[in-house]
């Protein structure tokens, strides 16, 4: 028995120390000042950083990247929320539909989905190729199926329909019933599937690439372009941009650890399993009747 | 006069709450058809979207790879070129190599690594799983980057190597199809374990004891009983896994650039470059492409379908 947990230790040392040697090295590679020929750095420096935090076109990308996920994530959250909403309690017929273009996306590269947006919007009435406003429907289409299970999971967790049954029988308008009782309550699912959608964005090449180019610099199109001058930079530029990333899952990691175990939800959860048993009452009622 | 009471009541009062009621009924129905109509206008942004954004670029991609080069001529001259063409089949045949062979070798190494993983502690399984999902977002452009400066032409592992006298990385380009295939494993190693992780949980302790109680061997287990419950599993990952490859385009744009031959650097150079746009073509290879990926779904759905029919 013994033997056999060394071996499971073996195997998951190797695999760590496979999945972190090229971040290990990426990041000693950016504080390191002389290093080739020495298993680890001679001197060390924090010079790449200086130079990075000093680079003018940095901040620009980054100001950029900034821009469009601001745009795209907002645009999908005012658009998606009303959406998978009205969907869901009004016109629930039409949920397949929704999850089948809600989806597709998942399933189409974004190469594939360039080579549609740049024949579409290159020429004819609307001629948006090259400007970042067509980036932002690819990136709305990019995010739509985090997006759409996201709010789609945290809708059906409230069980939004009985609540929203429950609001407008107590006399709410639909706007107040959306705004008052759903809305509070799926917040938190809201923004996981929000900096989960940051997060993806943040790491978008091909659309930015295809789509734009140089024409509007993003970080990724940046650190592209700086792959072939110095390594060190680049490196500094690589860890910098991998500890946003870092952060943002942290987050949500953690965001979703604390939903599962907060004693408001659990009580919330008892509030609506409340509601579900007057639900199956009503319907036992009625098969009664009949 | 009984009767006539009665016929006198339901003649005369019934008719009119029946009266006042379609009348409130009809109110009611005009306010709910109007509340309707804001609803549905609600949905049209996101229906604009979707038409402006998914759907209409994927129709004028199939109908633009149906158009000869001078965007006129309806042919499927684009299709023929490529099947003719021995450049575009390999770019073709090194797309659909390099995922199935990296997918191959990721989903059985995370087979065997998730399952180590389960034999720890919760505590360290969670940790574990966090560097999973921590790596599994090193990926693109900055990962290949990572790896061309540890075993590019000047990278830190081929200096030393060499220094050392090691002449096993002599041969090894990272700018080739090794490297491809080592940096593609990579980005899908951490991807699998997170996919088949959990489906070890499905496997219960009690059903291993049950299995050896009637004289079952760990072998005989895993043959009978472990493997076909993970085999759903596994099927479903190697289809992700092998469509991510298909489609992937950073990586490979930013390790080798135009040096390698591969479906989703043709395209983009075929619809985005400096030189010699046909966009036609690159639509055909754009259909091309998104057919394959849909056949890996569909090859994934069937062989989840037959593996199901047996269990049952």
């Amino acid at each position: 028995m013994k033997s056999s947990l060394t071996f499971h230790k073996v195997i998951v040392g190797l695999l760590v120390i496979y999945l972190l040697i090229p971040l290990v090295g990426t990041f000693l590679f950016s504080i390191a000042g002389k290093w080739d020929h020495t298993i680890l750095p001679e001197s060390y420096t924090m010079d790449w950083y200086i130079e990075l935090f000093q680079d003018e076109r940095f901040y620009d990308a980054f100001r950029r990247t900034l821009f469009l996920i601001v745009m795209s994530v907002g645009l999908s959250v005012v658009i998606m929320l009303p959406t998978i909403f009205i969907i869901t309690v009004y016109f629930s017929k039409w949920e397949g539909l929704l999850q089948a273009a809600a989806m597709l996306p998942y399933g189409i590269p974004p190469i594939v989905g360039a080579v549609g947006l740049i024949k579409v919007y290159s020429d004819g009435p609307i001629q948006i190729a090259g400007t970042p406003w067509i980036l932002i429907g690819a990136y709305f289409i990019t995010i739509l199926p985090f997006m759409y299970q996201g709010i789609r999971s945290s809708l059906r967790t409230i069980n939004a329909v009985q609540l929203v049954d429950a609001a407008e029988l107590l006399g709410a308008t639909k706007f107040q019933s959306f705004r008052t009782v759903v809305f509070p309550n799926i917040i938190s699912g809201i923004l996981v599937s929000t900096l989960l959608s940051v997060a993806l964005l943040f790491s978008e090449f091909a659309f930015a690439n295809l789509l734009v180019g140089g024409r509007f610099e993003t970080i990724q199109i940046y650190l592209a372009d700086k792959l072939n001058s110095s390594g060190h930079l680049t490196s500094a530029i690589v860890i910098t941009y991998y500890s946003m990333i870092l952060l943002l899952t942290g987050i949500v990691l953690k965001l979703t650890f604390r939903n599962e175990k907060n004693p408001v939800v659990s009580n919330k959860k008892r509030i609506l399993s409340f509601f579900k048993k007057q639900h199956c009452n009503k319907n036992t009622a009625i098969e009664g009747e009949k | 006069m009984k009767v006539d009471g009665n016929w006198f009541n339901e003649r005369t009062v019934k008719p009119i709450p029946k009266l006042l009621e379609n009348k409130e009924e009809r109110e009611v129905l005009r306010k709910i058809k109007k509340q309707k109509i804001y609803l549905l206008a609600l949905l049209l942004p996101f229906i604009l979207f979707v038409i402006g954004f998914e759907i209409g670029p994927l129709v004028a991609m199939i109908k633009n790879s149906f158009y000869a080069d001078n965007g006129i001529q309806v042919t499927i001259d684009q299709y023929i070129t490529i099947f003719k063409s021995k450049f575009y089949l390999q770019a073709i045949q090194n797309s659909l190599v390099i995922s199935l062979f990296s997918a191959v070798t990721s989903v059985i190494i995370a087979v065997i690594a998730a399952y180590s993983i389960t034999k720890f502690s919760q505590k360290i399984q969670n940790r574990l799983l966090m560097i999973a999902n921590m790596t599994s977002n090193f990926e693109g452009i900055p990962l290949s980057f990572s790896f061309i400066i540890l075993l590019g032409n000047n990278g830190l592992f081929t200096l030393l190597f060499s220094k050392i006298g090691g002449d096993v990385f002599a041969d090894f380009n990272l700018y080739s199809w090794t490297g491809l295939i080592l940096v593609y494993i990579y980005f899908q190693i951490p991807l699998a374990i997170m996919l088949i992780y959990p489906s070890y949980q499905g496997i219960k302790k009690q059903w291993k004891e049950a299995s050896s109680l009637l004289g079952g061997s760990t072998l005989s287990f895993w043959l009978h009983i472990g493997i076909p419950v993970l085999l759903p599993s596994i099927v479903g990952t190697f289809s992700i896994l092998f469509a991510n490859s298909m489609g992937a385009y950073a990586t490979a744009y930013a390790l080798v650039g135009s040096n390698y031959n591969l479906l989703s650097l043709q395209i983009a150079s075929l619809v985005a470059s400096d030189v010699a746009l046909k966009p036609q073509l690159g639509s055909a290879m754009g259909v091309l492409l998104a057919a394959t990926m849909i056949g890996a779904m569909w090859f994934n759905e069937r062989m989840m379908r037959r593996i199901r029919r047996d269990l049952r």
